[in-house]
């Protein structure tokens, strides 16, 4: 039996992590650009066209006999992606299937987990899967908080799976990747058909180095299925299967901007800030999240450039009407899209050549010969928690309990400058904190945090403080912040947790950068 | 001890509930305090939660009971609210629980200050209540009347009073919606010693109830020794109320604003509120024109469609044409867009300005009569001039020495 973890170090931001995760050796973190690899990237074997039809029809029966035939068996690590986001029909059929055929210790390798796949707790339980490699949301995160998976869970942003895939950390050896239309030869993109998901960039990874590739979808077209987001050079199954989603939980019909006025409130404050410290400029660029405040920030966003006659250059993130509208009016010159949220960003990435698809590759990936992220002006970020040192938190909630993945969090602090807009507490939780449960990103990296009674700027950056002098904005110091918040919600004792580990959170240099901690049995 | 029942319950929990919690308690004959306590903040402040159970159970002689407090997220003010009306609902006591005042002084208002927006915030929902000041309006209701159910009134009471002492206002006046009366006058004992700036009398229909309500308060004040003034904003809410506004704009010193409820309005004359609103022209015109008349400010109905943004902007525009000063709002979204219409353009400024502009070098030279180009000038124009440039410096949309400053 392999050990869950060993060799517990303070690492360079003061946390305890394992420095062997289920048997393999890792780095604890060095700090920001200290952890330069050496040697050679991962490559899978080489394969020949003689093994494969020459007729280019790798079409089997069903998603049980791709799996048989690309070997499945105890121990392996299986992957899957988020397009199909909450509406995702394929995880949870691998590992019925799997259940069924006896394989035990699987290692599931998503690129985010939805509540949809608290199906897969009971094979977490009976030994079918032995941890998840990826995020764990809602209840599979409450499931790995109570120290109830078997081996240890490992929490990587978007750009750090593309990183641990490309260097061998994490080696995939069956990936299954859902498309919503797809050739018989195994091209595939996520724009046609009725489970349309947008672009499949965080299935990248994996068609270029799992061991063995299977792409299953509902809509089966001729070849050749173009774009070809997925070159099917790298297929070795497909599958036609009846339903692979389920259309109206994998993207929204209409993106409707929140109607909070709280919500609104800080979103503007968010603009503002923008605004008065110069970020919207011509030519600038911005990362656009699809939450509440961020969809709402890019609004406020175009209203003043519409007023004021800017135009971006481009945008990084998650595609939606409001994104589409402004490309459309010519606001911004490209969308460089990593996921796509709605039908008007679906229409319109099918439609519009400067409507890219993206993927973590291009955007995220640390080891890399460079890194779109660093290249953004601005980017809009949520948190759970930020401390008084500006850490940040986003994959734990106060309470102690891990509820969300990491996504591209991590990845997009590299912008020039980050902002987060988070309400003060939310009912009676505050938001900052003395110190962050778990620590996500470095405080070096978040300049500027936006609550509805007041803004806080990291004292690094004294560019900012400097260009908000007069503004009108109200600017606090983050001590400030926090005892205002103790003092509306009282001060909140500390979550109770074991001295064990339950999993690791990997920074985007593959390196761990904390540990997040079993709650205690009350 | 006797109690009036058997289970005191009070606040609200489950559904989309958020800040509020629900409290029953149970009294026992032995076994002292039992608490059962779910909270979604239970890691964070369970142990405050439960001390402050014992404390204010404590407080009112309670020694055997069983608790059950199901709490979504509650700040401690509004625990300690829905605790005391569960005993309440146990027995009759002169107690009150009180917890510290948020300010350390109630800033007292000036009669005609500027009342663009008040937002109504219903007495029983405190998630509302929490961020209300920071989205800026005038006026801040808390609202015991049409937005409380009636078998809520209660627990509404002991909510409110305790939003009024532990609540930011920010830069709002602190305002009160009580009951009709002769309820209405018991929510005044309840709410008048902490921290009171206005009080809003609904379906006014005399001057007596005017004079009823401002007899109350000056007994209370008295009693407690307060000395920040609180005024009445009588509403008109029926065509009587209609028939007496100026009666009812002149009651009292105290009476600073009128406003108009058109849903009850309409309803009373038995005719569908409309967005040309013909229907209620007239009531509106006598309502500005007794404020006017009565020196005193004139408020608009509240705009209902909380998504209609271009409805309320025109809306606006017109209520200010007619006269009004300002107008209720239900959604902070609505604040900017009311704030927007109820002050003065760009154009509007101009003209005032070169009018004062005007006035002044007249006044230098001597002259008894003012004129801009060959256009003569009235007195009443110019103070209505000298009005606008004063609530463009207060909105800060010029700066107070425009007049020095201005290029000659």
């Amino acid at each position: 039996m392999i050990k869950k973890y060993d060799k517990l170090v303070t690492n360079a931001a003061g946390r305890i992590v394992p420095t062997e995760i289920n048997g393999q050796a890792t780095v604890p973190y060095l700090g920001l650009g200290k952890y330069k690899p050496e040697g050679r990237k991962f490559a899978p074997s080489i394969s020949s066209c003689v093994d494969y039809p020459a007729d280019g029809n790798k079409l089997v029966p069903s998603l049980r006999d791709a799996l048989i035939k690309s070997g499945l068996k105890d121990g392996m690590t299986i992957s899957t992606h988020h397009h199909f986001r909450d509406g995702d029909l394929l995880a949870n059929q691998i590992f019925d299937i799997a259940h069924e055929l006896g394989v035990k210790n699987l290692v599931w390798a998503p690129s985010a987990s939805f509540p949809c796949h608290e199906h897969l707790i009971q094979y977490l339980e009976d030994g079918t899967i032995n941890r998840i490699e990826g995020s764990m949301n809602g209840p599979l995160g409450k499931f790995t908080s109570n120290g109830k998976m078997t081996g240890l869970a490992v929490l990587r942003s978007h750009g750090g799976r593309y990183q641990a895939i490309q260097d061998g950390d994490l080696k995939i050896d069956i990936t299954v990747i859902g498309a919503a239309c797809c050739d018989p030869f195994g091209n595939a993109n996520g724009l046609n058909g009725t489970s349309a998901s947008g672009g499949l960039g965080f299935a990248l990874a994996d068609s270029q180095y799992a061991g063995k590739v299977i792409v299953v979808t509902d809509h089966l077209v001729d070849f050749p299925c173009v774009p070809w987001q997925i070159q099917g050079n790298y297929v070795d199954h497909t599958v036609l299967v009846d339903k692979v989603g389920i259309p109206e939980k994998i993207v929204s019909g209409t993106t409707q901007i929140t109607k909070s006025p709280d919500r609104l409130l800080l979103a503007e404050m968010t603009a503002r800030f923008c605004e008065v410290t110069g970020i919207i400029r011509d030519g600038f660029s911005f990362q656009a999240g699809a939450g509440g405040t961020a969809l709402a920030v890019g609004d406020y966003f175009y209203k003043i450039m519409k007023e004021k006659g800017i135009k971006a250059r481009f945008a990084r993130g998650g595609s939606n009407l409001y994104l589409v509208k402004m490309l459309e009016e010519g606001y911004l010159d490209y969308i460089l899209d990593g996921q796509t949220f709605d039908l008007d960003g679906v229409r319109s990435m099918a439609t519009n050549p400067n409507h890219l698809m993206t993927t973590p590759f291009t955007s995220y990936n640390y080891h890399g010969k460079g890194n779109f992220a660093g290249i953004v002006d601005v980017a809009i970020l949520g948190a759970t928690e930020i401390d008084l040192n500006f850490n940040g938190n986003v994959v734990t909630h106060s309470d102690g309990y891990l509820l969300h993945g990491i996504g591209g969090w991590q990845n997009c602090l590299f912008s020039k400058t980050v902002i987060i807009p988070i309400p003060l507490f939310r009912d009676r939780i505050p938001v900052i904190v003395d110190q962050v449960t778990t620590l996500c990103g470095p405080g070096e990296l978040i300049d500027v945090i936006v609550t509805e009674r007041g803004i806080c700027i990291n004292p690094l950056r004294t560019d900012l403080i400097e260009k908000v002098q007069g503004s009108g904005l109200p600017v606090l110091r983050i001590n400030e912040l926090k005892d205002e918040a103790e003092r509306i919600c009282g001060k909140p004792s500390k979550p109770q947790f074991s001295d064990e580990v339950v999993a690791a959170i990997k920074w985007v240099d593959g390196t761990v950068i904390d540990s997040v901690w079993k709650i205690s049995d009350e | 001890m006797n109690y009036k029942k058997s289970i005191g319950i009070a606040g609200n929990s489950g559904g989309k509930t958020r800040s509020d919690c629900q409290v029953t308690i149970e009294p026992a004959d032995s076994g002292g305090i039992v608490i059962d306590l779910k909270s979604k903040v239970k890691v964070l402040y369970g142990t405050d939660i439960i001390k402050q159970i014992h404390e204010i159970l404590g407080f009112y002689s309670f020694v055997h009971a069983k608790v059950t407090l199901i709490d979504s997220g509650a700040l401690s003010w509004v625990i300690a609210a829905r605790i005391e009306a569960a005993v309440r609902e146990l027995i009759d006591t002169e107690k009150t629980y009180l917890l510290p005042r948020n300010a350390k002084v109630i800033q007292p208002t000036v009669m005609d200050r500027r009342r663009f927006s008040r937002l109504y915030l219903p007495g029983n929902s405190p998630s509302l209540m929490i961020n209300a000041f920071l989205h800026g309006p005038d006026g801040l209701i808390l609202d015991l009347e049409d937005s409380v159910p009636p078998d809520k009134k209660p627990e509404a009471r002991v909510l409110v009073r305790n939003a009024l002492r532990a609540l930011d206002f920010g830069n709002a006046e602190r305002m009160i919606r009580i009951n009709q009366l002769p309820a209405g006058l018991e929510d005044l004992n309840w709410l008048i010693p902490h921290g009171v700036n206005l009080v809003l009398l609904p379906k006014c229909e005399s001057a007596g109830q005017v004079l009823s309500i401002t007899g109350r308060i000056e007994e209370i004040k008295q009693g407690e020794a307060i000395d920040v003034p609180v005024w009445i904003m009588p509403i008109i809410e029926s065509a009587k109320g209609v028939v007496k506004a100026y009666e009812i704009a002149s009651a009292s010193q105290n009476v600073v604003a009128l406003a108009i409820g058109l849903e009850d309005y309409t309803a009373d004359l038995g005719v569908r509120r409309t967005g040309e609103a013909a229907e209620s022209l007239y009531a509106r015109s006598v309502l500005v024109n007794a404020a006017k008349a009565a020196g005193i400010q004139a408020i608009d109905s509240v705009f209902s469609d909380v998504d209609d943004m271009e409805g309320l902007r025109n809306t606006v525009k017109r209520s200010r044409a007619m006269g009004f000063d300002g107008m209720g709002c239900i959604h902070p979204r609505q604040i900017p867009v009311i704030h927007e219409n109820y002050t003065p353009d760009a154009e509007e400024i101009d003209k005032a300005k070169k009018i004062v502009i005007a006035f002044m070098e007249a006044q230098q030279k001597g002259l008894g009569v003012v004129a801009l180009g060959s256009k003569m000038i009235d007195p009443p124009v110019v103070k209505r001039a000298r009005k606008t440039i004063a609530q463009a410096i207060e909105l800060s949309i010029i700066e107070n020495n425009w007049y020095e400053t201005r290029s000659l």
